[in-house]
């Protein structure tokens, strides 16, 4: 068999984003050798990116041992979506995307019952959804320790009970970097190979390996609307304005990418990777910020972490 | 006094990785160092971890206003956000005013970028501490300076030594409420060298410290003392050296077989000492059999070398039985293999560990049953090892392990990663301790790290040598010293 090599003609990772990839790699292994069911979580966002990149380095010359799952609230970017599928069908993935059949049903949206219960229904519930449906006991997931406070305590196997729920006070400890991957059926583990990467490695990583990302990335002129202090991406139809609110243009570029209504823009001129990384290593507002559901009330994340979100 | 290292000398297996002057590459020229940080509950470590975070610009201005809008009149006399608000991310600690686990932290420098363990500083989290320690190359070491070394900091400093750090920086913290005192740092720095010589620790630098105004943690605090010309926090975390595995020769956990199609057979692992290029003849453990590596595959490229640290995917010359949790290594530096060992363990679980139970043992990545029995637990207070026969939780104690099957180790002093160990309970299946081998035991018990001949003699006087041996630099190298009382010499 003749074995493909991907880096001809690469440079070298810098000694810290080597660390960070070798560290990565060996959980992927580590993970995909001691659960019988494993499953990676796919957002199509750039850590999601990032994530499937290093999967795809831990198994070669394999292919992935495990499917991806999409939780498709329906309110996702028409580009992201596009994106995904172009992704699916280059390296031949496994994917399966779920949408939370009740809240289909009962036509859940973030204007009709507010983001908090949307996000529950249509992420929290959906997730569970689909680990059940799948009964996966282990779920790889992109989430770092630098994103948020009740992060940083997060562990890297995250141990999870039947209903899927975390419970701060009863996480294994986690010495070394060996990994206690035994649990009783029903109970899972997610697991984190990115907890130690910081926004800015992510960024660099994805330079350095020409990391391919949906174009909302970058800086482009926008249709936008402005609500409660976010730029939200205007043009689909479901997202009536609402009164004093207009529709322009302007050149808006997304730090992390979510569900339409919920996701803010920043106005940004970097059109290019290099620019996103220049205008980050100066950025003094942390990536979360975009993101409403972090502010629906204070430990807004380790509660609904706890009721299972991931 | 101003040159505050007291040796710079690189211990083996050790190598100053930082700052290559002509970098090939574009990026950071070292691996993320990681340090684990210490002090009691007054000593203002959030408040130094905060300030670390603050002044490398690793606070965002949306956090910084959410803890403004938190910490309504908890600013400090800077007009600082309250730090610890920014650091105990879970409500239940913020209710309790306490930091209940381990969390990581990250920030960097333009030379480098950094990973904190921050731990609590409460006697009953040795167990937090310990977790923080197993993958730290540095710990930092808080006092107040007005109060000096406590019992706890030298709690501390054991339980760091005991999980392999080898460099500590002791931190004489609100050095601005002591009047910038000299003599007083200096005291508590003598005294701190002590205790850590006592560990087997040589690399102590202390710095004087004021974390609330900043002072010697990133900028210089110059102007207020300028009797101190030594560096600051953040240049110390920047030179600090990293161990790099090379001690032993090379180790490859194999955690699982690729075999994608036909004619491929690949071992995927970390590197976990040594290095390795084709060529190499090395040894499959515990079956014995022996090969030649014949390929080193990376998605990026099949190389023509590997070192440690490196995820990689071996394809050895000839078709052999290797399965994930053997291991492979050098032909020629072999690790140990066997049946008994002994090892000291850090407690974890409220059940503690007890004598006789069958647990799972998971080392890199081989799961294996294993009996366990107690014979010491180390006193945190007088630093002497005492018998015992159970440890109860946050207990340190030395224990003898007997396996069923064989097991491959090497000692932890000479190898973190192949020389630790988690125990599982098997019915919880929670990990309820983490352990480092000191050695394998032959049959008659005899603690066997290293044949007599390779090991350094101590000679003591006989009312010397009780003490000595009970202490924590005797038992972290008790595979490598061999203590004798006068009368032995003089009959030789």
């Amino acid at each position: 068999m003749n074995v493909i090599e991907h880096g001809r003609g690469k440079p070298p990772l810098d000694p810290h984003l080597k660390a960070l990839e070798n560290e990565a790699i060996h959980i992927f292994r580590e993970v995909a050798a001691e659960f019988e069911r494993p499953v990676m979580l796919y957002s199509i966002g750039k850590d999601s990116s990032v994530l499937l990149h290093l999967a795809l380095k831990a198994f070669h010359p394999g292919k992935l041992p495990f499917p991806l799952v999409h939780i498709d609230t329906g309110w996702k970017f028409p580009e992201m979506i596009a994106f995904r599928d172009q992704v699916v069908a280059r390296h031949g993935l496994d994917l399966i995307a779920h949408t939370n059949p009740d809240g289909l049903r009962d036509n859940v949206t973030p204007f009709s019952h507010g983001s908090a219960r949307y996000t529950d229904i249509m992420k929290t519930q959906a997730l569970k959804q689909a680990l059940d449906m799948g009964r996966y006991d282990a779920a790889f997931g992109g989430a770092r320790r630098d994103e948020e406070a009740s992060r940083a305590k997060e562990r890297i196997y995250s141990f999870r009970t039947s209903d899927h729920a975390w419970d701060p006070r009863n996480q294994r400890p986690e010495l070394w970097s060996i990994y206690n991957g035994m649990i009783h059926p029903g109970e899972s583990v997610r697991a984190f190979p990115l907890s130690n990467w910081t926004e800015v490695d992510i960024w660099r990583y994805i330079q350095a390996e020409k990391i391919e990302l949906v174009p909302l990335y970058f800086a482009e002129r926008r249709k936008v609307l402005e609500r409660d202090g976010m730029l939200i991406a205007a043009g689909d139809p479901r997202i009536a304005l609402l009164p004093g609110e207009q529709v322009r243009e302007e050149m808006v570029r997304f730090r992390t990418l979510g569900c339409i209504p919920l996701t803010g823009g920043v106005r940004s001129t970097a059109t290019t990777l290099d620019e996103v990384i220049a205008e980050l290593e100066i950025a003094t507002v942390s990536e979360r910020q975009g993101r409403a559901i972090d502010r629906d009330q204070a430990g807004s994340m380790e509660k609904k972490k706890r009721e299972g979100y991931f | 006094m101003t040159a505050q290292t007291l040796s710079q000398s690189l211990l083996p297996g050790e190598d100053l990785l930082d700052i290559d002057p002509n970098p090939q590459t574009a990026g950071r020229q070292a691996r993320p160092l990681r340090f684990i940080t210490c002090g009691s509950v007054d000593d203002g470590k959030s408040t130094l971890i905060g300030r670390l975070l603050w002044d490398t610009k690793a606070v965002k201005e949306d956090q910084a206003a959410a803890l403004r809008r938190d910490s309504t009149g908890k600013q400090n006399e800077l007009g600082l956000p309250d730090f610890a608000l920014l650091l105990d991310g879970l409500q239940a600690e913020r209710e309790q005013g306490i930091t209940i686990d381990v969390a990581y932290r990250y920030f960097a420098t333009d030379r480098r970028s950094f990973i904190v363990a921050d731990t609590p500083g409460h006697v009953q989290y040795t167990r937090n501490m310990a977790t923080g320690a197993s993958t730290a190359d540095l710990a930092v070491l808080l006092v107040d300076a007005r109060s000096g070394i406590l019992e706890q900091t030298r709690r501390h400093a054991t339980i760091a030594a005991m999980m392999g750090i080898r460099q500590f920086v002791l931190a004489v913290n609100k050095i601005d409420l002591s009047n910038y005192d000299e003599a007083g740092f200096q005291t508590i720095a003598r005294a701190f060298r002590e205790i850590a010589l006592s560990l087997g620790v040589r690399q102590v630098t202390a710095i004087p410290v004021s974390a609330l105004k900043g002072e010697n943690i990133v900028m210089r605090g110059d102007e207020l003392m300028p009797w101190y010309s030594g560096p600051t926090l953040v240049e110390v975390l920047e030179k600090a050296t990293q161990r790099t595995g090379q001690t032993t020769g090379f180790r490859l956990p194999v955690q699982r077989v690729s075999r994608p199609g036909e004619g491929f057979r690949g071992y995927q692992g970390t590197v976990a000492g040594g290095s390795i290029k084709p060529g190499d003849s090395v040894v499959v453990l515990p079956s014995g059999v022996e090969a030649n590596v014949k390929a080193i595959v990376t998605y990026d490229l099949v190389r023509n070398a590997a070192v440690h640290g490196d995820a990689i995917t071996l394809v050895l010359d000839r078709p052999v039985d290797v399965a994930r949790g053997d291991m492979i290594a050098a032909i020629d530096q072999r690790p140990m293999t066997g049946r008994a060992f002994t090892a000291r363990l850090v407690a974890l679980s409220p059940d503690g560990v007890v004598p006789g139970k069958r647990y799972w043992l998971k080392a890199g990545s081989r799961r294996q049953r294993v009996l366990l029995r107690p014979t010491s637990q180390l006193d945190l207070s007088t630093g002497n090892w005492d018998d015992a026969n159970f440890l109860p939780v946050n207990g340190i104690g030395v224990v003898e392990l007997d396996f069923e099957d064989v097991a491959v180790f090497d000692s932890y002093e000479t190898n973190r990663d192949t020389g630790a160990f988690i125990l599982i309970d098997p019915e919880t299946l929670n990990t309820v301790a983490g352990g480092m081998i000191d050695g394998k035991r032959s049959k008659s018990g005899r603690f066997d790290a290293l044949p007599d001949a390779d090991r350094a003699t101590v000679t003591l006087p006989a009312r010397l040598l009780e003490a000595f041996l009970k202490t924590e630099f005797a038992r972290a190298h008790a595979g490598e010293i061999k203590v004798t009382g006068p009368e032995e010499v003089e009959g030789e």
